[in-house]
């Protein structure tokens, strides 16, 4: 069993069973627990895929980030220690049946596809060859092509192409946008927090 | 046998389905929310897969990067919602949230 292999089997495993886990478990505590383990466990998976850069970024903003925000959700709006949210068992059942036919569904569908003539017939390349302006060298080391994408320029495409072919655009704009965009969601959200306390204060006097 | 798309693609498969089971069946708004970071999670791990092993190269990743961005605006928005609404109903649980019906 070759290292890259036990690697994946141990992400995977640890992935599919963090997911399970946050289905399966009634405590909201322990499904945020469940979920560090698969999102950590999910960045495992990218360290596997050469996408260096990508799997950081998880470890930071959603484990860092976005978990520790869901953790202070459910510390304030924690109910009573009698109070239990469940879900009746035949919701469960319902929910576990839909859920095992959607996954057969899905599995299914992917053996089916032949990878190799889907490539061919949507980039006109075979799967195993590798990317335009891939170079051994670089496998792995992401960080700089996915910078330079995201300020508009695509040397990893450019480089080597006839001069006629004109240059690839790279993702400025939509970089630009999902900036612009998270600055007004934090004033959206900012502002949904302080409706509240302004609703609670004329309530109480 | 080496690692290849299938396997990685199958692991997408159940992080979504995971994800669509936890949103439909959770009564707890802040689990409703875990469902849906499970959901854009199993769409991550095909970008990168595709990224990886088809010829697409770095696109893919950067895709996968918004997608975390835009997950990070989600979680905060609606976990201003759940606490607008934690705050109103005095409960988490999404069933009392009921007003609007017909």
């Amino acid at each position: 069993m070759t290292g890259e292999r036990f690697l994946f089997l141990l992400f995977a495993l640890a992935t599919c069973g963090g997911a399970l886990g946050v289905v399966i478990s009634q405590n909201v505590v322990r499904m945020a627990f469940s979920l560090v383990i698969a999102l950590g466990s999910t960045s495992g998976l990218f360290f596997l895929l050469h996408a260096d850069f990508v799997a950081a970024t998880q470890l930071l903003i959603y484990v860092g980030g976005t978990l520790v925000l869901l953790i202070f959700g459910i510390m304030l709006t924690a109910s009573g220690p009698y109070v239990r949210i469940k879900t009746s068992p035949a919701d469960l059942f319902l929910a576990a049946g839909v859920g095992f036919l959607v996954l057969f569904m899905i599995v299914g569908t992917v053996m089916d596809v032949d990878w190799e003539q889907a490539s061919i017939k949507l980039t006109g390349r075979a799967i195993a060859e590798k990317p335009i302006g891939y170079n051994e060298l670089g496998q792995g080391n992401t960080a700089r092509t996915i910078a330079l994408g995201l300020i508009g320029s695509r040397p990893d495409k450019d480089l080597g192409q006839p001069a006629e072919k004109g240059l690839s655009t790279g993702y400025l704009l939509p970089f630009e946008i999902v900036s612009v965009h998270l600055l007004v969601v934090l004033i959206g959200a900012a502002y949904l927090a302080r409706a509240r306390r302004r609703v609670d204060s004329s309530a109480d006097s | 046998m080496d690692v290849e798309l299938n396997h990685y693609l199958f692991v997408g498969a159940v992080l979504f389905v995971s994800g669509i089971v936890c949103m439909a069946t959770k009564r707890n708004a802040i689990g409703v929310l875990m469902g849906v970071e499970l959901v854009l999670n199993g769409a991550n791990v095909n970008f990168v897969a595709f990224s990886r092993y088809t010829p697409l190269g770095i696109d893919g990743q950067i895709v996968s990067l918004f997608v975390i961005v835009l997950a990070a605006a989600e979680a905060a928005v609606a976990l201003a919602i759940a606490l607008s609404f934690y705050n109103n109903h005095l409960t988490i649980d999404v069933d009392r949230g009921d007003e609007l019906q017909g």
